[in-house]
């Protein structure tokens, strides 16, 4: 029975996981490199959802559905902005130049967000309690505890999943993002606006990026500056065990991880560990598929 | 090889750069005592750091709001360390090298103190820790002090606890394996728990900074438990406590003075109620110094309550400053003795008598979390 | 004056020496400062032979560091309860040596698995590999679980950190400069064009990982016996983040730009301090700036007479 009960936290603890792969994955789909500062974004949205919810309580009455949904997309609105707005000052004026520059850039952009945020005129680095935007209920099935919240995070993360399948496949700025993604000047030269369709991609990356860390706050509410980096690491470690670039492969790699992760820490001798199997399931995933469980392997051309 | 010798050469300028902008440095000098403090100010640490910081700050400036000390005033100068391995060393250095102190306060984890220790010895400057607990600490010499206790007593009154308050006949540990101080703890509970012939029912880790716990909780509440043991800090404990609710695993839980902070309530609201921890004092039973230094604190930072972080801080420059003026000078093998000397001083955080080993004899108060407040239980002396 | 590597290499060591030897009238924080310099520069090129020269993008650099580190921490503080103080610097190289060859081992075990993955997937396969080195450790009871190693002896002087430093620089820019080191630049540009010349990716790529890891042993040797306590997470990959940032500021293959980097790295927080509250978030932005002013490098300047590559 214990089994079963793990299996319900690895779920609830992986589709998170694969919310936050998602937005790595289309960053990296459209742009080929890996956004370090998405972890960020992550924890800007949490704290903006913060900030926002005793507004919120104001107009509506407390702990609302409808008023935790408003705190959600005003918090992912703020994120899909700043996202953008990361996109046109650091990564724009860089875009032809090597993949490495960008990365070091990235890096510098997320350590300069952390180091920001914790100094003590913006966030400050102490703990804040992050209020309870929606009732909690547990359900009692013989044994095994189901949260409110376990069921509510793949729900979300599924919903989402949709919607990003339906907008890359069905879309016109879908299609544009996917040409993007082939090939910059080649879609060029079709009539897509790169610098439009780089900023859509970013500023949709992180406004999932600003709903993961809502929801993650909600699971484990406390909140601080340095609270998206272990998250974010996980779930890039999910994205590229399920193919870099490939939607659903984050997905999989999010819950798949979610879920060795969770059997293996509920083992007294491997708890310890935790940090390191996530790692060690990459490795032993790359090496038998050096393109990740659902990319494609890329042919060298001569 | 053209290269190569472009390579070497930066290396020999800048070395002599280096070195003779150091040589050319003296030591500033002035009317005013300097002391030097290094804490975790910015990453992953700068919670406790910042605290620890704070309360120093605290004393230092009542201090020479009432005249300063030995007739001067004192200057603290703060260093950050990042929360970094690597730091302390660098950090303690210029303070004492560039900027002169004449001792040194730090640090709240007992790895960087434990960089920093050897130097201060060498350098014969006192160095006093607020609350880093591994006994390591202080036997790297006869320098270096503390102002609390050491792990081996508060993991013993803590199994004493578990065995004969909480009747407890299994108890599962749950250690922080990145915290030296959290397994330093365990360690030590598991020994007295034994002894007094109690069962580890299971033993499980979790990564400080964490934020979901499900699986090894899962795994404890299989193990049956009477009590559970989480020797870690509150910004995880809040979190561990809120999931093991929602798990239904309803035994005591209880731990160290990690847990000390209104932040465990503020953020474990009604999951913490009824659990346990042991720390230095308790607010209920303040005494007159305590409730003073409670609602100077809050006055100075913004009604922010003070952890037990940050009353060490503040007991530690207040020790100094007691030292100093008990050995009359600011000379560093004098404050030695007159720090290793101290006896009965009435801090903040209790009575505290610096023992042979240069560790701070004090009784541990026990804590329980009623009604969103912490409450006395019961003192232990040492 | 047109002297040959070797004579730069013994000056250097001649210099070291002598500063060395007057160490005591110098500002022990300055001391320790040019320590750090020395440490960070072997960290530096020894990155640069695998990132720089050889292309392979690896982010677990610091865990070769911490393999050298605790292994040659271990040896001294095993063998010095038993060996007398005057056997001191000779216990210090014996240590040392073996902290570079465990971690040239740990170096083999990284880069082999790692020769059938490319770009982003190399990086964050090295990234794990260091993660999973440090979560070792930190498990490990033999060297001190989450405590660490404490109480190693002070053994790194200024003329040991020098020393080693113009050594590893002399040692990888001559193998890079060398007929057989032209395959490592040969790997970077093309590796099917090399294969096809005769030229084994496999070997380059595997002689880069051990050649850097075992430096960087050596590096992380030094360090233990500067800080004098070993901790698992001062290696984590925020520290191997760190070394990469020196080498692509270098200007990635350029030994020189490299060094200075390193150099300006290492002493940048330091000066720096004076801005307390800031510090941090002013470096961020200098990494930032840096890379979008001269993402070539600060440091470059033409390789063998072509412009600047990339």
């Amino acid at each position: 029975m214990d089994w079963l009960q793990q299996l319900i936290n690895g779920l609830a603890l992986g589709s998170i996981y694969a919310l936050i792969a998602l937005g790595y994955t289309m960053v990296y789909g459209v742009l080929r490199f890996i956004n370090f500062a998405h972890s960020d974004v992550l924890m800007l949205g949490a704290f903006a959802a913060f900030f926002l919810a005793p507004g919120m309580e104001k107009l509506f009455p407390a702990q609302s559905y409808l008023g935790a949904f408003l705190v959600l997309v005003l918090a992912a609105a703020i994120c899909a902005a700043i996202g953008m707005l990361i996109e046109l000052l650091a990564y724009r004026p860089l875009r032809n130049r090597p993949k490495l520059t960008v990365l070091i850039t990235a890096i510098g952009v997320s350590l300069f967000i952390e180091f920001t945020c914790q100094h003590k005129a913006v966030f400050g680095a102490a703990t804040r309690p992050f209020p309870k935007l929606i009732p909690e209920r547990s359900f009692n099935f013989g044994g095994v505890i189901v949260g409110s919240h376990d069921l509510l995070v793949p729900a979300v993360t599924a919903v989402l999943l949709a919607v990003l399948w339906f907008i890359v496949q069905r879309t016109k700025t879908g299609t544009a993002m996917r040409a993007v993604s082939f090939n910059h000047q080649a879609a060029a030269l079709m009539g897509v606006n790169i610098n439009r369709i780089i900023s859509f991609t970013f500023g949709l990356g992180s406004a999932l990026a600003a709903v993961a860390g809502v929801l993650y706050a909600m699971k484990a509410p406390g909140i601080e500056p340095l609270m998206g980096i272990q998250p974010g690491l996980r779930a890039f470690i999910a994205a590229v065990i399920g193919g870099i670039g490939n939607l659903p492969g984050a997905a999989l790699g999010g819950l798949l991880l979610g879920l060795l992760e969770t059997f293996a820490g509920g083992i007294p001798g491997l708890s310890n560990y935790r940090d390191g199997i996530a790692f060690a399931i990459l490795i032993l995933i790359l090496l038998f598929r050096p393109a990740g469980l659902l990319g494609k392997a890329q042919a060298e051309k001569v | 090889m053209k290269t190569t010798r472009r390579a070497l050469f930066p290396i020999l300028l800048t070395a002599v750069a280096v070195v003779l902008a150091g040589a050319a440095c003296k030591k500033q000098s002035g009317d005013a005592i300097r002391v030097g403090e290094f804490a975790s100010l910015t990453g992953k640490e700068a919670t406790f750091g910042v605290s620890s910081h704070e309360g120093t700050l605290l004393a230092i400036e009542e201090l020479n709001a009432a005249g300063g000390v030995l007739g001067k005033k004192l200057e603290l100068i703060t260093e950050d360390d990042l929360s970094k391995a690597g730091e302390p060393a660098t950090v303690v250095n210029k303070l004492i090298a560039r900027d002169g102190v004449v001792a040194i306060l730090g640090e709240v984890a007992s790895s960087r103190s434990l960089e920093a220790a050897p130097i201060c010895q060498q350098n014969k400057i006192p160095m006093i820790s607020p609350s880093s607990t591994n006994p390591k600490v202080t036997e790297t010499g006869d320098y270096i002090f503390r102002v609390c206790f050491i792990d081996p007593f508060q993991g013993t009154v803590m199994a004493n606890f578990a065995a004969k308050t909480l009747k407890a006949k299994k108890v599962a540990i749950f250690t922080d394996v990145k915290s030296d101080y959290s397994k330093g703890l365990a360690k030590y509970f598991k020994e007295g728990f034994a002894k007094s012939g109690g069962q580890i029912a299971t033993e499980l880790d979790f990564n400080g900074g964490d934020k979901d716990f499900k699986a090894q909780l899962t795994a404890i509440k299989s193990s049956n438990p009477d009590a559970v043991f989480v020797p870690g800090y509150y910004t995880d404990v809040a979190l561990i406590c809120i999931q093991a609710k929602q798990l239904g695993l309803n035994v005591p839980f209880f731990g160290g003075d990690g847990w000390e902070s209104d932040q465990l309530v503020n953020i474990g609201q009604s999951a913490v109620e009824g659990h346990y921890f042991s720390t230095h004092y308790a607010p209920d039973v303040a005494t007159d110094k305590s409730k003073k230094f409670v609602a100077d604190y809050q006055k100075r930072f913004n009604g922010k309550l003070p952890d037990a972080m940050a009353a060490l801080g503040y007991d530690s420059a207040m020790i100094l400053a007691d030292a100093m003026k008990r050995a009359g000078t600011t000379d560093g093998p004098k404050v030695r003795d007159a720090l290793a000397a101290t006896k009965d001083y009435a801090g903040v955080t209790g009575n505290t008598t610096i023992n042979e080993k240069r560790d701070a004899t004090k009784s541990a108060v026990i804590l329980q979390v009623k009604e969103g407040k912490f409450k006395f239980v019961e003192t232990i002396n040492p | 004056m047109h002297w040959g590597a070797k004579r730069w290499l013994l000056a250097s060591v001649a210099v070291a020496f002598a500063v060395s030897y007057f160490s005591e009238h110098f500002n022990r924080y300055y001391l320790g400062i040019a320590v750090d310099v020395g440490i960070s520069v072997i960290l530096a090129v020894s990155l640069n032979l695998i990132n720089g020269y050889t292309g392979q993008f690896s982010l677990g650099h610091a865990g070769f560091m911490a393999v050298g580190g605790f292994t040659a921490a271990k040896v001294t503080l095993e063998l010095s309860k038993t060996l007398p103080p005057a056997a001191a610097p000779a216990l210090f190289v014996v240590a040392m040596l073996v902290g570079g060859l465990v971690a040239a081992l740990a170096g083999l075990a990284v880069g082999l698995p790692s020769l059938r993955l490319r770009g982003d997937y190399l990086a964050i396969v090295t990234l794990g590999f260091g993660e999973i080195i440090r979560v070792v450790f930190q498990t490990s009871e033999t060297f001190g679980a989450a405590t660490g190693l404490t109480g190693i002896p002070k053994f790194t002087t200024l003329f040991w950190a020098w020393s080693v430093a113009a050594l590893a620089v002399y040692v990888v820019a001559s193998l890079v400069n060398s007929t057989y080191g032209r395959g490592f630049i040969c790997v970077h540009d093309d590796e099917v064009a090399a294969s096809a010349m005769g030229i084994s990716p496999t070997r380059y790529k595997v002689t880069a990982f051990v050649a850097g890891a075992f430096f960087a042993g050596i590096a992380g040797a030094l360090y233990a016996h500067h800080k004098q306590v070993l901790k698992p997470d001062g290696f984590d990959f925020m520290k191997s983040i760190d070394i990469v940032v020196m080498v692509i500021l270098g200007g990635m293959g350029r030994t020189a730009g490299v060094i200075a980097a390193a150099v300006l790295l290492t002493i940048l927080p330091e000066a720096l301090r004076g801005f307390a509250d800031y510090r941090m978030i002013i470096y961020a932005l200098l990494i930032i700036g840096l890379m979008m002013a001269r993402p070539q490098g600060l440091f470059t300047w033409p390789l063998w007479g072509k412009s600047a590559r990339e």
